[in-house]
Formats: structure tokens, C-alpha cells, sequence
């Protein structure tokens, strides 16, 4: 019994140290700069973080850019940044290119966006494949004035669009009038300033300022995605090549602390392990 | 001691010389040099198509030859008449105050950044262009030749008005004593002579309408298709560029990036060419 005690309490310390380790203090006495590049949607949780931890020590630089999943990967690879941020899994051929590392530190889901005057809030998925691919092409269909359908996609290097054209439109066409954004921002201020617009961003960027869309009956939020009844939804990772250096491993340990992922959960996405 | 300075000095801006100009030769050669592996496997017809679908392996880039072509001479068309006009005013019809007031607030318009044009057409233009055609996003090939035209303008009233001031005093007072109005002076005198000043405005401009990339990447659509309408989205080849150059550098969409580049170089080098041409012609008639 005492022995019980004693060991339960060894435990307790053991913990307790394991979760002062998810503080700032693991940054002290660190220097250098830490370059971030890569997709959009980790941009939100990767300045929180590098907010937080450049406040802690004004000894480390954070510096973190867009671009893409496709320029995330490269540039890590390239050894041009630290850490490639990307909202899809490396395919093997960078993996084995580059000897890549992926860290998963989020979940995300990817919802269908309209104008938030758009009365249209909710089709079912084969609607949205049509949409897609130009089968439909008035909003009148869908129950909205009769005015044609503008389609928002994302360029060649996004991971948000390889993923919602793998699950939300079963690898099918997109209409070749469509229009190209670059980042999830534009997507949304496009969507917000065109009335007859329609296109994808990921969840934690929905706000009053666009209008989700459920498919099939249900609505694209975290409890959803984490229920796992809104499927497009997918990883995002951090990419390193090799084994990171020391500032690269702590803040990537930093992320995946209990305090990193609190930001994950207050910046709209969903912690992964849960 | 003298004339030794004067060699250095001569040597000096040979070498400048040289130096810019074989840089653009070099890159002419650094574009043919890797879009020559594509070329060699035989494959070159499949650039020439309209499918850009990389997942599928179509890289025809007509649309975005199509593109760059319409918006571009779309822009000098629009710019060309106002450019024109604008240095008609400064130079002939008011050479005071306010003629040199225009051209200082002209010489100020070719310091502003695209982005800033693109970025006030976005939430200026794009809406307004939307509401007018009924149909569409509002950016379209229209509102991208309309900004397009805005920042070459500057570059074209410079240009003219220069040519229009370097028309000899003596012909204009011969004109004056024969009672000529200033409008009479302008299309009969000064626009003749200043023929090549007007060409030579047109070959930059054009310039730089074909090798924008900002505005046609902010507001011209991006889409993949060859434009039918005013209202129609577009992409053009520097925009594709722009969008294509964050893929894998070992992808072949990457690497067929050179041959955009390529084209566009030999596009700029035609419409000059052919700009050239024409002034050519005009003065062989004159003669």
C-alpha cells in the first residue's frame, strides 16, 4: 500500500515536470531565427505561437510566410526555410526526395463558402460536383436569383484544393471558367465582395463574413469534422527535412504541447490526439 | 593625362552597355536552354493546346497566350487615344501653369505600385464592372486592360509629349504666321513629325502591358479558358507563371514554366517588331 502511494506519487511528479514542459520555459537561453513557409491555413496558429514565444525571448525571430502547401514543401526541402507548412500529406516522392519529416499538429476541416447574402445555404454534394463542373450554372437551380455561378478555386500549389477536389468532388471536373485565388484570404475577401461567388476555405478561417454551406445535411463545423460526419476534412503538417535543428524541435514540441494546442482549438481547429 | 581619362571614361560605359545587354541576351539563352528538353522529346505540339491540366498531363498554354495577347493590346488601345490627348494638352494646348501642373502629377503616376492599382480595382472597379454586365465575377479581361491602360498611360503621355516638345520652334511659328489654330498645328505638324516619338511610346508601353503580372494575376480571373467576351476571366502567361512557380521543381508542370517564359519573351520581341514596322512604313510614305 505504501509502496503504492509512494509510486503514485513519483507518477504525479513525473507529470506534473512533463506538463511545465509545454510552457515557454523550454525556449530560455535559446537564440537564433526561425524561418516558417508554406500553407495558408496554418498561418493563424503559426503567429499566435511565434507571437507568444518572441514576446517570451527577444532572442529568437520567427518569420513565417504563405504560399502554399506545394511552396511549403519545396522550400524546406530546398533547405530554404525551417519548417513547410502543408494541409496535405507529402506524397512519397517528396518524402523520399527530400528525407522530409511530417508532424501532424492539427485537423481541419474544408467547407463550402457563399456570399453571406446567399439564401443558399445548404445542397447536396452531387449539386456541388455540378457546380463544380459547370452542370449547373444559375443560382436560380439552387433556389437564388437568376444570375450565373461564379467558381472559386485555388491554385496548382494549394493542399486545400488537391483535398477538396479528392473528397468533396470525387477527383471530378472543375469548369475551366473558373477563378484562381492564392490564398485562403483572397478566397475569403473574394467570396465576400461577389455576391454570386462560390468556393472552399478551411474552417478555422469561417466568420461572419462568408457563408458556409452544409452538404448533404450536415454543416461543416469541428464537432462535425471531429464526429467524422463532415469527410472533407484533412491533416495539417509541419515538414522538416532530417531531424530539426534545436530551436526547430522546440517549437515544433511547443505546438504540440498542451498550450500549442490550445491554440489549434482557439484559432478553429481541431487538437490532434483527441 | 586627358585623353587617358577619356578612354577609361569610354571604356566605362562600353562596358555598361554591354553589360545590360548581354544580361537580356543571357536570359533569352538561360529560357531556351531549359525549355529545350521539353522541346527535344518531341513534344512540343502539347504546349500548343487548351487543356492545362496537369493532373492529367495536358500543358497546353494557348489560353493564356490568347490572354495575354487580348488584355494586353485591349490596354493599348484604350491607353493610346487618352495618351495621346493627355499630351496634346500639356504640350500644345496648355503650356502654363496647369499643362505643367498635369505632367508633374503624370510624372507622379509612374511611381505607383501595381498592387496598388490591382487592389483599388478590386474593390472599386470589379463590383461596378459585375453589376454592368450582369453576368460573371466582374474580373474579367475588361477591367484588367482598363487598369492595365491606367499604369501604362503615364509611360505613353511622358513619351509623346516629349516628342511633341522636340518638334522644331521654327515650324510652329511658320504655322503660327499662317494663322494656324492650335488644333491644326497638332494634326498637321506635330503629330506628323513626332511620328516616331509616338511609336516609340507605343513599343514601351507595350512592353510593359505584356510583362505586367500583378494586375492581370489580382484582376483578370485566372481562369483557363480563351476569352470570348469583354466580361470573360483570363490568364495570362506572367500570371501563370506566377501561379504555377510554387508547384515541385521536379514536376513538369514546373519546368514547361520555361517555355511561358520563352513565348512571352518572343511575344514582346513581335509586337515590338511589328510596332516598329509600322513606324517604318509611315515614314517611307511621308517621303
Amino acid at each position: 500500500m505504501k509502496l503504492a502511494i509512494c509510486l503514485a506519487g513519483i507518477f504525479m511528479i513525473a507529470g506534473s515536470s512533463f506538463a511545465a514542459a509545454g510552457d515557454l520555459d523550454r525556449f530560455e537561453g535559446v537564440k537564433g531565427t526561425l524561418r516558417i513557409a508554406g500553407g495558408t491555413a496554418h498561418i493563424p496558429v503559426m503567429k499566435e505561437a511565434a507571437k507568444r514565444i518572441m514576446t517570451a525571448n527577444s532572442d529568437i525571430k520567427i518569420t513565417i510566410a504563405g504560399g502554399g502547401s506545394g511552396v511549403g514543401i519545396k522550400q524546406v526541402g530546398e533547405g530554404l526555410v525551417n519548417i513547410g507548412n502543408s494541409g496535405r500529406k507529402a506524397t512519397d516522392d517528396e518524402i523520399k526526395r527530400y528525407g522530409l519529416k511530417m508532424h501532424k499538429f492539427a485537423i481541419d476541416g474544408i467547407a463550402v463558402v457563399v456570399n453571406p447574402k446567399n439564401p443558399v445555404v445548404k445542397m447536396k454534394k452531387s449539386e456541388l460536383m455540378d457546380i463544380f463542373s459547370g452542370k449547373i450554372n444559375n443560382w436560380k437551380t439552387l433556389g437564388f436569383k437568376d444570375r450565373g455561378i461564379n467558381v472559386y478555386t485555388r491554385d496548382a500549389s494549394s493542399g486545400t484544393r488537391k483535398v477538396f477536389w479528392k473528397k468533396a468532388l470525387n477527383k471530378g471536373k472543375i469548369i475551366k471558367s473558373a477563378n484562381f485565388v492564392k490564398s485562403h484570404g483572397a478566397m475569403k475577401s473574394a467570396i465576400n465582395v461577389d455576391p454570386y461567388g462560390i468556393g472552399y476555405i478551411s474552417v478555422g478561417y469561417l466568420d461572419d463574413t462568408v457563408g458556409p454551406v452544409s452538404l448533404d445535411g450536415v454543416s461543416p463545423t469541428l464537432e462535425n469534422v471531429l464526429k467524422g460526419d463532415y469527410k472533407i476534412a484533412r491533416g495539417l503538417y509541419m515538414n522538416t527535412k532530417g531531424e530539426p535543428s534545436v530551436l526547430t524541435r522546440l517549437f515544433i514540441d511547443y505546438i504540440m504541447s498542451k498550450k500549442g494546442q490550445k491554440i489549434v482549438e482557439d484559432k478553429g481547429y481541431i487538437a490532434v490526439g483527441k | 593625362m586627358k585623353p587617358s581619362i577619356e578612354k577609361l571614361a569610354e571604356k566605362g560605359f562600353l562596358f555598361s552597355a554591354l553589360f545590360s545587354v548581354s544580361i537580356t541576351i543571357l536570359i533569352f539563352f538561360f529560357m531556351v536552354f531549359f525549355s529545350f528538353p521539353l522541346f527535344k522529346g518531341g513534344d512540343i505540339a502539347k504546349f500548343f493546346t487548351l487543356e492545362w491540366n496537369p493532373y492529367e498531363s495536358g500543358f497546353g498554354i494557348v489560353p493564356m497566350m490568347a490572354g495575354t495577347g487580348i488584355i494586353a493590346l485591349l490596354a493599348l488601345l484604350i491607353a493610346t487615344p487618352f495618351g495621346i490627348g493627355c499630351s496634346a494638352l500639356i504640350s500644345v494646348f496648355s503650356t502654363g501653369y496647369f499643362g505643367r501642373f498635369l505632367r508633374k502629377v503624370v510624372e507622379f503616376m509612374t511611381g505607383i505600385p501595381t498592387v496598388i492599382y490591382g487592389f483599388v480595382a478590386i474593390f472599386l472597379l470589379v463590383p461596378f464592372i459585375r453589376e454592368i454586365f450582369e453576368k460573371g465575377t466582374g474580373m474579367c479581361v475588361l477591367s484588367a486592360s482598363i487598369m492595365l491602360a491606367l499604369l501604362i498611360l503615364p509611360t505613353i503621355i511622358l513619351f509623346i509629349s516629349n516628342a511633341f516638345n522636340a518638334v522644331p520652334k521654327n515650324y510652329l511659328d511658320a504655322a503660327d504666321s499662317l494663322g494656324a489654330t492650335p488644333a491644326q498645328k497638332l494634326v498637321y505638324i506635330i503629330i506628323p513629325l513626332a511620328w516616331k516619338g509616338i511609336i516609340s511610346a507605343l513599343v514601351l508601353a507595350a512592353g510593359r502591358a505584356v510583362g505586367d503580372t500583378l494586375i492581370s494575376l489580382m484582376i483578370a480571373g485566372n481562369a483557363l479558358q480563351i476569352p470570348k467576351g469583354l466580361s470573360d476571366a483570363a490568364r495570362t502567361l506572367t500570371a501563370h507563371i506566377a501561379l504555377i512557380i510554387a508547384s515541385d521543381y521536379e514536376s513538369p508542370e514546373f519546368k514547361s514554366i520555361f517555355v511561358c517564359g520563352l513565348i512571352l519573351f518572343i511575344f514582346t520581341t513581335l509586337i515590338i517588331l511589328a510596332l516598329r514596322l509600322l513606324g517604318y512604313l509611315k515614314i517611307l510614305r511621308n517621303r
